[in-house]
């Protein structure tokens, strides 16, 4: 049911000189007048056998246009000139265990809403593991060698250690993969990836039909010849590796200090509970302080219960996306490195081609110019994604650290709420 | 020996019936008249009983008239060690064995938090003992008995002589007694019910006290953990702000609040242990009470002694009256063996036992009186203990949550100072 067609050409790549081309971002800076929150859900598809999901019944067209007209703000920035027009909506949720004799394993709904004409339909439903999410970066690391590919949360988790089908993990992966999907959605280059329109269409994710499905093969390793060296990095692309190396760090330490905060409160967690019980022991023998005492007891316990959630807030919304920054910089760090051997290979070529003009003026080959022209389109395709990923960096990063603050402000809202009941109701009676 | 037990029971008889009309006239406690404070403490070297050079801390006690008179006079003042404070609670004890004296604050700092020194010279340390000191002071001076001891004036007013008055009461020679009958073992047949429940309360109080301020110590170390790590925070956002363009002078803020949120700990944790403080005031009181009881159960084994000791000698003149041995005795079986007694042997003995039954009977009376009397007032002290341990521990637990509550909004504030640093960014 999915179109394939034509092989498309990326927007990006082509043979028109980079004056030409037209920027991926241009084309979108129209202002947005502020919308309702759309919620977005998932067709009806609520089947969760071993099948993938089916597609969706076509729903009346108004409603579809209505959708198209009701915008969604994902930036909370401000009212930016960041904002989009978004024709693409992609969720992942409801997370189903299927056990079968070889194996056991989690799949998603992967639900979109769309009104491009590269989708057969507006609607889709699909039902999806993580080895497909895997298959998906993969493809589209391969055929967008130039561009930032999203990360993936952690492939390998140790079997004795974490529980791969816990509600906590299967609830963060989820997050990461529904984040995952997202990013590629708004991704103006990305999100027409026809690996990426099967993934969120195909019935039957067949990964052999993926292999037709690169138009160009080992594009990636093509893309890329090896055996050049680059002379010197140009001072704009070092600095960002600079940036990524020192940012990298800092959010290793802070995964190293929000882990130990976590096991901290773990251990005050302990003391707490006890604490609690000796007061309660103490109430028993007491007869006019008895109930002060239970009184002291019961803060306790509301204690104990805030710091329960005020941890699990650390594990499952802050490490998370600490961890999804680094594995990104990785991404980027290896973006960087193509990006130079792509350098490399053209000031070879040029250099060589140089040469041989001087010594039987034989001109510059097409090939050279065509070199020039892939490390331009590189370098302009890096940089957007540069700075889309610098935004998406900041807001992310806002939010975590709003969310933790928050988290906290609440913890103590919620104990000092009790303890002026208590105090209230020891110093009335 | 009987007749300076005797004396000694007067004495003791003596002091429950002035206890006794002091209950009577209410108020007259010398807080009425006097005021007093432990204003300071400085340290002091000086030589000590065997000649070595030693530090130690000397506390001031100021005392001034309570009635502001026209010429307000000087506040006296004198300078008295923890060892003399010492001195005086145990002349109290056993001078007022009925009484449960007020306690001293720790010789030594307990149930500590790893960062709590636990050193004796260490400042926060002298300074809530100072606290400690000045408690116990007014403790004694608005107990209606005690707070009318002249020894205890003395110790107030008169820094040199009142080692001399207090060791010229002889105290010191019922201290050993005092301690061998904490100690000792004995059964009392009949035990007070009342007595038996409230030593048995005292000692689950001590318990459950000891258990609180162990785990609270805990409790205090893994707090100060947390708080700490976020200090981490700080520093990381600032290196961080470093790289940064537009997120820079968020984060850089917001390092500093975490760096304030690491801070406030140690005000926290130091304002606790005042909460503690008022928590072993009362386990070491448990001790006191404790130490009541066991002087019940000795007064109360020395009457049942006395008078199994007179029944005894009764049986003794009935049986030497009668010639009938009725209870088997080495004696009587001895005198079986070799020959009875003289005529003349006879009658002297039963001369001196029937002295002796005389006295015992005495003995016993007094004895009576002396267990029906310290029963009395001692469980007037009791009462007057229960109601104020009710109040003062109500209150202990109210400033509790009070600290607790102020502990909150400082989190509150900092966290919420820290958010719109971040939405800045």
């Amino acid at each position: 049911m999915m179109s394939v067609g034509a092989p498309k050409g990326l927007p990006s790549s082509g043979q028109k000189p980079i004056t030409e081309m037209i920027h991926p971002l241009s084309a979108v800076e129209e202002p947005l007048s502020p919308a309702p929150e759309v919620t977005v859900n998932a067709g009806g598809d609520k089947d969760t056998g071993l099948t993938n999901g089916t597609p969706v019944e076509t729903s009346s067209p108004a409603s579809v246009s209505s959708l198209f007209n009701r915008l969604q703000l994902d930036d909370d920035l401000d009212g930016d000139a960041s904002t989009e027009t978004r024709d693409l909506f992609v969720t992942v949720d409801d997370p189903k265990k299927h056990v079968s004799t070889m194996e056991t394993y989690i799949t998603y709904r992967v639900s979109t809403k769309t009104t491009r004409i590269e989708f057969d339909l507006p609607e889709y439903c699909v039902r999806r593991r993580y080895q497909d999410f895997d298959w998906l970066r993969i493809k589209l690391e391969d055929s967008q060698p130039t561009h930032l590919i999203p990360p993936l949360p952690e492939k390998f988790v140790m079997k004795g250690v974490v529980d791969r089908f816990s509600e906590e993990f299967v609830e963060t992966r989820m997050k990461a993969l529904d984040k995952f999907l997202k990013r590629v959605a708004d991704h103006p280059v990305l999100s027409f990836n026809p690996h990426f329109n099967a993934f969120l269409t195909a019935k039957d994710l067949n990964k052999r039909q993926g292999l037709a499905l690169l138009t160009k093969v080992g594009e990636s390793v093509k893309y890329v010849a090896g055996g050049y060296k680059l002379r010197a990095r140009p001072a704009e692309y070092a600095s960002m590796g600079d940036y990524l190396d020192t940012f990298s760090g800092k959010l290793g330490t802070m995964d190293r200090i929000a882990q130990r905060i976590v096991k901290e409160q773990s251990e005050y967690l302990t003391e707490l509970r006890e604490y609690g019980t000796v007061y309660s022991s103490w109430a028993a023998v007491e007869e006019e302080l008895q109930r002060p005492l239970e009184g002291v007891a019961g803060s306790v316990s509301t204690c104990c219960r805030a710091l329960e959630d005020l941890s699990e807030n650390i594990s499952q919304d802050f490490l998370p996306v600490l961890r999804e920054y680094v594995l990104y910089i990785e991404s980027m760090k290896n973006v960087l490195r193509k990006r130079d051997q792509c350098q490399a290979e053209y000031e070879g070529r040029l250099e060589a081609a140089v040469l041989r003009r001087q010594e039987d003026r034989t001109p510059i080959p097409a090939e050279v110019e065509k070199c020039q022209d892939k490390v331009e389109c590189f370098n302009a395709d890096l940089k957007a994604d540069w700075e889309r990923w610098q935004r998406n960096k900041r807001q992310d990063f806002k939010q975590i650290l709003t969310g933790m603050a928050d988290k906290n402000i609440s913890y103590y809202e919620k104990v000092s709420f009790f303890l002026i009941r208590s105090r209230e109701e020891l110093e009335g009676s | 020996p009987l007749l300076v037990l005797a004396f000694s029971v007067c004495f003791v008889v003596c002091n429950l019936l002035a206890f006794v009309f002091q209950m009577v006239e209410k108020g007259t406690s010398l807080l009425k008249k006097l005021e007093m404070n432990v204003s300071e403490a400085e340290k002091r070297t000086g030589k000590n009983s065997v000649n070595m050079q030693e530090t130690y801390t000397v506390y001031l006690i100021e005392t001034r008239s309570a009635h502001t008179d026209l010429n307000t006079p000087v506040p006296d003042m004198l300078w008295r060690r923890y060892s003399e404070f010492e001195l005086l609670r145990t002349y109290l004890l056993v001078t007022y064995p009925f009484i449960i004296i007020p306690p001293l604050p720790e010789k030594r700092a307990e149930f500590v938090w790893h960062k709590l020194s636990a050193d004796n010279l260490d400042p926060d340390f002298v300074e809530r003992r100072r606290v400690g000191l000045e408690n116990f002071l007014l403790r004694v001076a608005s107990h209606p008995l005690l707070s009318n001891d002249k020894i205890f004036f003395l110790f107030l007013t008169d820094e040199k002589g009142w080692r001399d008055a207090v060791l010229e009461t002889g105290f010191q020679d019922k201290v050993d007694s005092r301690l061998k009958s904490l100690s000792a073992s004995f059964r009392v047949k009949n035990p007070d019910k009342r007595f038996t429940a409230l030593k048995q309360y005292s000692d689950e109080l001590n318990t459950a006290i000891s258990q609180l301020l162990r785990i609270r110590a805990r409790v205090a170390d893994r707090l100060y953990g947390v708080y700490k790590v976020h200090g981490n925070y700080g520093r990381v956002f600032s290196e961080w702000s470093a790289i940064e363009k537009e997120m820079g002078d968020g984060l850089q803020s917001a390092g500093h609040h975490m760096d304030t949120y690491a801070a406030s700990i140690d005000d926290i944790l130091e304002e606790e242990e005042h909460y503690a403080d008022q928590l072993k005031e009362y386990l070491f009181y448990t001790e006191a009470v404790r130490s009541v009881c066991r002087k019940h159960e000795l007064i109360q084994y020395e009457l049942e002694m006395a008078a199994q000791d007179l029944t005894y000698k009764k049986q003794q003149r009935e049986e030497l009256a009668t010639g009938t041995v009725r209870v088997f005795s080495l004696k009587g079986m001895t005198s079986k063996l070799f020959g009875q007694e003289s005529q003349e042997q006879r009658e002297q003995k039963l001369m001196a036992l029937e002295q002796d039954i005389k006295e015992g009977e005495e003995l016993l009376k007094e004895k009576n009186q002396e267990c029906h009397e310290f029963v009395q007032s001692a469980w007037k002290d009791i009462e007057r203990f229960k109601e104020q341990k009710d109040r003062d521990l109500r209150e202990a637990l109210i400033s509790y949550a009070i600290m607790q509550i102020s502990m909150c909004k400082k989190g509150i504030q900092v966290w919420s100072n820290a958010k719109e640093c971040f939405s800045k960014m």
